[in-house]
């Protein structure tokens, strides 16, 4: 417990007196972990519209593979990027392997199936309720998908979080594809991988504490969009119901 | 002249269920139809059927290609977004490029009297304004058909009215801007509102058709229980 508190105290005190190093790791990880996110929620949001309203054969065993993607474990994300980034992969020549891109693209191969599944429910259970009536008004699948997609925005906005959430806490892929080298290729996890088995604890702790702040401070931000867009329509339907009353 | 719609031995089968069988049914311009019967009986799908949401699954559903169709329903579904897109995307998903969607959107509006509320989100508004913003949705359409599933289901007596009295504008061709009747196909439980507007009465039981008379001739209990040995029955138990 005192080499806990000890820990505690000191990955404070790197925390509070802004160390470069860890600043540096914090910085490198964020970047690769929005980008891998921005590049597989774009695309997981259109292919996941889309799988929400188009009715095709095989659908049914694209979502089957699309929910063990899911589950796959991110060592093996790492072992396929690094296959085809390795010098003698298909994308060797690419130059990416134990770079950012390399990180970036598995995070993302990461993160796409958790993306897609989940605006796939999203907007599924949305196109169930309303599909017929944009049907109605002429819209095509593709266009149904995406306009679904925009009226769902705020709940997509948990896929968002997750997606993040999946990104920046795996370990696995950035270590085998970024090599962790210090300086360059190191992030937060792999970071915290590094130094607990080095027996640096306050340096793994305080990478720790962060992690899990932005985490805690994404996840408040998304709760108070939604929390003021209920505000915002639930004050409004107030307002009218007041008016219809008075009427 | 050809109908506007042409039914032959139309069904529609969900798995075991039999939504509507065999139905044979001609829709001519400018007719007001309501669809009546119980809950279950084929209306909704009957209107599905006509408006192409639904194939038959046996038989045949023609229509005129050039007829343009709008629909109502129960619960009209509105965008996260103001009143005015609401209407404006309509039109753009017809063709209407954005710009003059969004003025025509306003014009509509207008029409129902909302235009105090085209900035105001859709979702905030109350059921009737809904179930009007729904009509402007339509009106901005031009539609040579309107169809209405359940229009006032859910609605005060007051919002009831204002769509009622919509409805009979779309019919008697005021809401249109070269002043043409439209055909309005209705589904309806409320037989006050089926007496009001429509000039034509289709009874469904168990998705067949079991009565289709001109409306003096179905709220004529003689005349129905010749047609029909169930229609009356209804009738009776609706008005109680």
């Amino acid at each position: 417990m005192s080499t806990f508190t000890e820990s505690a105290a000191t990955a404070l005190q790197l925390i509070t007196s802004f160390d470069p190093g860890l600043l540096a790791i914090v910085g490198r990880s964020l970047a690769v972990s929005a980008t891998a996110c921005a590049l597989a929620c774009g695309a997981g949001l259109v292919l996941g519209a889309w799988l929400g309203v188009a009715r095709f054969a095989g659908r049914n065993a694209v979502l089957t593979l699309l929910n063990t993607l899911l589950a796959i474990p991110s060592v093996v994300i790492g072992l396929v990027v690094y296959l085809l980034l390795s010098r003698s992969g298909p994308l060797g020549h690419l130059g990416w392997l134990f770079n950012f891109q390399a990180m970036v693209l598995a995070q993302a191969l990461l993160v796409l199936p958790v993306s897609t599944a989940l605006t796939r429910q999203v907007i599924e259970d949305a196109e169930q309720t309303h599909g017929e009536q944009l049907r109605s008004l002429g819209a095509g699948t593709a266009l149904r998908g995406l306009l679904l997609a925009w009226d769902e925005r705020y709940a997509l906005l948990t896929m968002l979080m997750a997606s993040f959430g999946r990104a920046i806490s795996e370990v696995g892929a950035v270590m085998i594809v970024g090599g962790n080298i210090d300086g360059f290729t190191r992030v937060m996890t792999t970071a915290i991988a590094l130094e607990t088995s080095k027996g640096d604890l306050p340096l793994a702790l305080a990478l720790g504490l962060i992690l899990l702040g932005v985490v805690l401070v994404l996840n408040a931000l998304i709760a108070l969009v939604r929390r003021w867009r209920e505000h915002v329509e639930g004050h409004a339907n107030g307002v009218s119901a007041v008016a219809r009353a008075l009427a | 002249m050809n109908p506007l719609f042409d039914l032959q031995a139309a069904s529609v089968s969900f798995g075991p269920v039999h939504a509507l069988a065999d139905v044979n049914l001609r829709i001519g311009s400018g007719e007001s139809v309501a669809l009546v019967g119980a809950n279950g009986s084929g209306k909704s799908t009957l209107l599905r059927l006509l408006h192409g949401l639904q194939r038959p699954t046996a038989g045949q559903c023609a229509c005129d290609a050039g007829a343009r169709q709008a629909m109502l329903f129960q619960r009209p579904f509105m965008l996260r977004t103001s009143a005015r897109n609401n209407v404006a995307l309509a039109l753009w998903l017809r063709g209407t490029p954005w710009q003059a969607a969004k003025e025509q959107a306003l014009r509509a509006l207008e029409r129902v009297e909302l235009a105090d509320k085209a900035r105001r989100p859709a979702r905030t508004l109350s059921g009737g304004q809904q179930q009007r913003l729904a009509m402007a949705r339509a009106w901005a359409l031009q539609p040579d058909v309107l169809m209405l599933d359940e229009p006032t289901a859910s609605l005060d007596p007051h919002a009831k009215r204002e769509v009622e009295q919509l409805m009979a504008e779309f019919a008697s061709g005021a809401q249109r801007q070269d002043g043409r009747p439209v055909t309005v196909i209705f589904a309806s439980h409320n037989l006050g509102q089926v007496k009001r507007l429509a000039t034509r009465v289709i009874y469904l039981e168990q998705g067949r058709v079991q009565a289709d008379l001109p409306v003096q001739e179905f709220f004529d209990v003689e005349r129905l229980r010749a047609v029909s040995s169930t229609a009356h029955l209804f009738v009776k138990g609706e008005q109680v």
